[in-house]
């Protein structure tokens, strides 16, 4: 009797695993910037005239999110983030990642005229979208986005008062998310 | 209203379902009389009211599909009005919701078919196993009734849908999932038929020649269905790769492994009486698997090229169906497989022992694939950081559980029931097996190698296809007609040992060129030279494609012009990789474009390969899908 037991005992032993599994996140990958500072850089901002670096918002609980006109998952995102900005005045920025990709018409032009390019796809994209950012930075050859190890497209980081990157979000950033993580760790942060 | 229709069809179809799982099992129950009897033949009836519901919503689904209606948001998400129209109707399972739903109608196609071709079993049989079948399909139409509706309306409508995930408009990946789910679906009838073997006791011959012809149907769908994806995977992502150890390979990859050692004991048990209770625990497992699968697929709980966008309300809903079904299945199992009568005896050396050792062997097999896939959980769970398996796991822990599969089948084959002789064995393998040794030693010599894998392969592959040649010819010079059982089983070993050759073959001779290339120039695999020769930009009915042509000599003669495309559908930003292949009966010629390399896209990465043997791999599962067509056409299951 025993012995036929035993698929049952290995199978409830599995199923045990499984709903763990379920109340884990596979997206939430480990990043080695997590605790560290975040990596510097100054880029023109989409507005134009201006640049950006982390350092402008040194003292502050910013979100840096990660997007582009091209980004199919950052359509579904990004109702999300304008909400999320609405009610909240945690600052958002953005960092317009490759936005003109190396299949475009427009990878051929002169650096100048892709940088128009790409800031008036954005323009119109956030006009049509609706726009989370208190301002966007424009990494047009990704180099910002390889310092930052960014996996793909949306991403989304949560930096503090000293600059330093507290938590690494890949993919798209849910209403849950924002409510059960982000929002509290962002709140904490604020009160320390 | 279609679409309204499609849901209200469905939602009748669920309570349908549910007397279909509930009355004719109820009576089975009750007490011998007219009541019982009248539960009983209520199965049948029920199955095809059912199966008339369900198709009835998937055509409502599909008319939504082919009539462009983005009202509905599932359509609005899956479809374009540029999408070309037999793209339109496979869109119908390009996603979440709509893939259930034909899962669900496939189910319900099988469980007609039960009833159809059931004439000859018990009622009191029929009835378990259309209401085993019946209970299954509540869980799956509860499921997207709950938390997966497809008819789903969009207010305000979209003006035109989001598009087809260009990656599945291809012809492969429009009957890749038709297929792989016939074969999971198909296992759920191996399933019933094992609960109603153990709900009504009777573990004997007559089960296990009623389920053998439906197990072997699944299996054969199930085999065509992982071929076909596979061969997707080899021409559409565009790396040349045909096996990638994804999580959803595996998900497909387990059932088959199972499946296939439950035909063959089924086989021990309908001939011999033996392994009843092993059986039936590879029935349940075969299921469970798919389950499972399902599971790993549906809630995103891996991640996986194929993952869906994923829900954890959908997570918990198949997490709790697989405890239900998989739990109660296995106390069943606990509760009734010890009374199971043991079989006739066997000795050390006989066909049953070889067969056992195969099926123990292909279990723990799947066990290893298993616990490969679902690792980067388990060290999850248990708080211990997070890795991912990868390839070399899989190889080095598979391949060598299969070296000893293969090995015994063709002594399988030949050895004798009860008991057999070594010697007897030996003296008749004699011929098979110093080829197999001389063939192996040849590639080797031929191919400049050493490697012990690629003398294993060869040797193996051979010893299988010679092996089975000899039990045919044997088999040839006897009189008496040859049943179809008989070509169905050794035309399918002869199509593994070809799979086996060709994955050998692509393993150990395969020559890849990662290359920069620029128009006039050439890469040299001897003996063919490849020539770029220009790029031309192509219009689709929904996409924009960069084609090269490359042109292909050998030995400095002409062969052909090779095309591969680099696509850029108007929905989405990936582009997309069409490779271009040409297919001979001993090697493909495989060149894809990789990316442009300079802003005015003069140069560009690309991958020229040069892959023998790959055509063999698809000629063998198309030689094992034959001998599982042949082996279930068998004349005497229709008696």
């Amino acid at each position: 009797m025993k012995k036929f037991l035993l698929p049952l005992a290995l199978f409830l032993g599995l199923l045990v695993f499984l709903a763990v599994g379920l109340q884990r996140d596979p997206r939430e990958i480990p990043s080695p910037l997590i605790g560290q500072p975040a990596p510097a850089f100054r880029l023109p901002t989409l507005e134009g005239g201006q640049t950006f670096g982390p350092e402008d918002l040194r003292g502050k609980v910013w979100l840096l999110n990660v997007w582009a006109t091209w980004c199919v998952a950052c359509r579904e995102e990004h109702p999300v983030l304008v909400a999320f900005a609405q009610k909240n005045s945690v600052p958002i920025v953005g960092l317009s990642y490759k936005e003109i990709q190396p299949q475009d018409e427009a990878a051929k032009f002169e650096p100048s005229r892709k940088l128009q390019v790409a800031r008036e796809r954005s323009v119109v994209w956030l006009q049509r979208h609706g726009n989370p950012y208190v301002t966007s930075v424009m990494d047009l050859d990704g180099r910002v986005g390889i310092q930052y190890g960014v996996y793909g497209v949306p991403e989304t980081y949560v930096i503090d008062q000293q600059g330093v990157i507290r938590y690494k979000r890949v993919g798209v950033v849910t209403p849950e998310l924002l409510a059960n993580k982000i929002g509290p760790l962002v709140a904490e942060l604020n009160r320390s | 209203m279609t679409a309204e229709l499609g849901h209200f069809a469905l939602i009748v179809g669920m309570v349908v379902a549910l007397l279909q799982g509930v009355l004719p099992l109820w009576g089975t129950f009750s007490r011998a009389g007219a009541t019982r009897q009248a539960l009983m033949a209520l199965a049948r009836p029920a199955a095809y009211l059912q199966c008339a519901l369900v198709t009835l919503s998937f055509a409502a689904l599909a008319t939504a599909f082919l009539s462009n209606d983005f009202s509905v948001a599932y359509v609005a998400q899956h479809s374009n009005s540029m999408l070309p129209k037999p793209y339109q109707f496979a869109a119908v399972w390009g996603g979440h919701e709509g893939s259930l739903l034909l899962w669900v109608l496939l189910l319900s196609v099988w469980t007609l078919a039960v009833g159809l071709f059931s004439r000859s079993l018990p009622l009191e049989m029929v009835a378990r196993v259309i209401g085993v079948m019946g209970l299954v399909s509540v869980g799956f139409l509860l499921f997207i009734l709950t938390t997966s509706n497809p008819f789903e309306r969009l207010l305000p409508a979209a003006s035109d849908g989001r598009d087809l995930n260009p990656l599945l408009q291809d012809p492969g990946l429009v009957i890749h999932p038709p297929m792989l789910y016939m074969g999971y679906v198909g296992m759920a009838v191996a399933f019933a038929f094992a609960v109603a073997a153990l709900l009504g006791g009777r573990l004997d011959a007559a089960w296990a020649r009623w389920s053998r012809p439906w197990t072997v149907i699944a299996w054969m769908f199930l085999t065509f269905g992982i071929g076909l994806g596979s061969w997707w995977a080899y021409y559409e992502l565009g790396w040349g790769g045909w096996w990638f150890w994804d999580p959803v390979e595996n998900a497909s990859l387990m059932p088959w492994l199972v499946a296939t050692a439950l035909i063959h004991s089924l086989m021990v048990t309908e001939k011999r009486g033996g392994f009843k209770a092993w059986t039936v625990l590879l029935a349940i497992a075969a299921f469970s698997l798919s389950l499972l699968g399902t599971f790993l697929v549906r809630s995103g709980v891996l991640t996986s090229v194929h993952a869906f966008a994923s829900d954890p309300k959908r997570g918990v809903f198949i997490l709790i169906f697989l405890a239900v079904v998989v739990g109660t299945s296995l106390t069943l199992f606990a509760w009734r497989a010890p009374r199971a009568t043991l079989g006739g005896s066997f000795a050390w050396i006989s066909r049953e022992s070889f067969l056992l050792a195969n099926s123990v062997l292909l279990v723990v097999a799947t066990a290893a694939v298993l616990l490969g896939t679902i690792y980067p959980l388990i060290i999850d769970a248990l708080n211990l950081g997070k890795l991912s398996v990868g390839p070399p796991y899989f190889n080095a822990v598979f391949v060598p559980l299969l070296v000893p599969v293969l090995f015994l089948m063709v002594p399988g084959s030949v050895a004798r029931w009860r008991e057999a002789h070594m010697s007897e064995v030996l003296h008749k393998l004699r011929w098979p097996g110093a080829l197999a040794l001389v063939i192996a030693g040849g590639a080797l010599a031929w191919g400049g190698s050493h490697s012990v894998g690629t003398f294993l392969g060869v040797a193996l592959g051979s010893w299988v296809a010679l092996g089975t040649a000899q039990l045919v010819i044997e088999r040839l010079r006897k009189p008496g007609r040859i049943g179809a059982s008989f070509w169905g089983q050794h035309v399918a070993h002869f199509g593994m040992a070809v799979v086996v050759l060709g994955i050998t073959g692509v393993g150990s001779y395969q020559v890849e060129r990662d290359v920069r290339m620029r128009v006039d120039d050439q890469v040299t695999i001897a003996p063919y030279t490849f020539i770029l020769r220009r790029f031309d930009e192509v219009p689709g009915p929904n996409y924009k494609a960069v084609r090269a042509d490359v042109e292909v000599q050998r030995d400095g003669r002409f062969v052909e012009v090779l095309q591969p495309e680099k696509r850029r559908y108007f929905s989405s930003a990936m582009p997309m990789t069409e490779a271009a292949i040409d297919s001979g009966w001993l090697r493909d010629l495989y060149v894809s474009l990789g990316e442009p390399l300079d802003d005015a896209r003069t140069e560009w990465s690309m991958r020229v390969y040069y892959k023998p043997f790959v055509p063999w791999l698809w000629a063998g599962v198309l030689l094992m899908v034959l001998g599982g067509l042949l082996a279930a056409a068998d004349r005497r299951y229709r008696r």
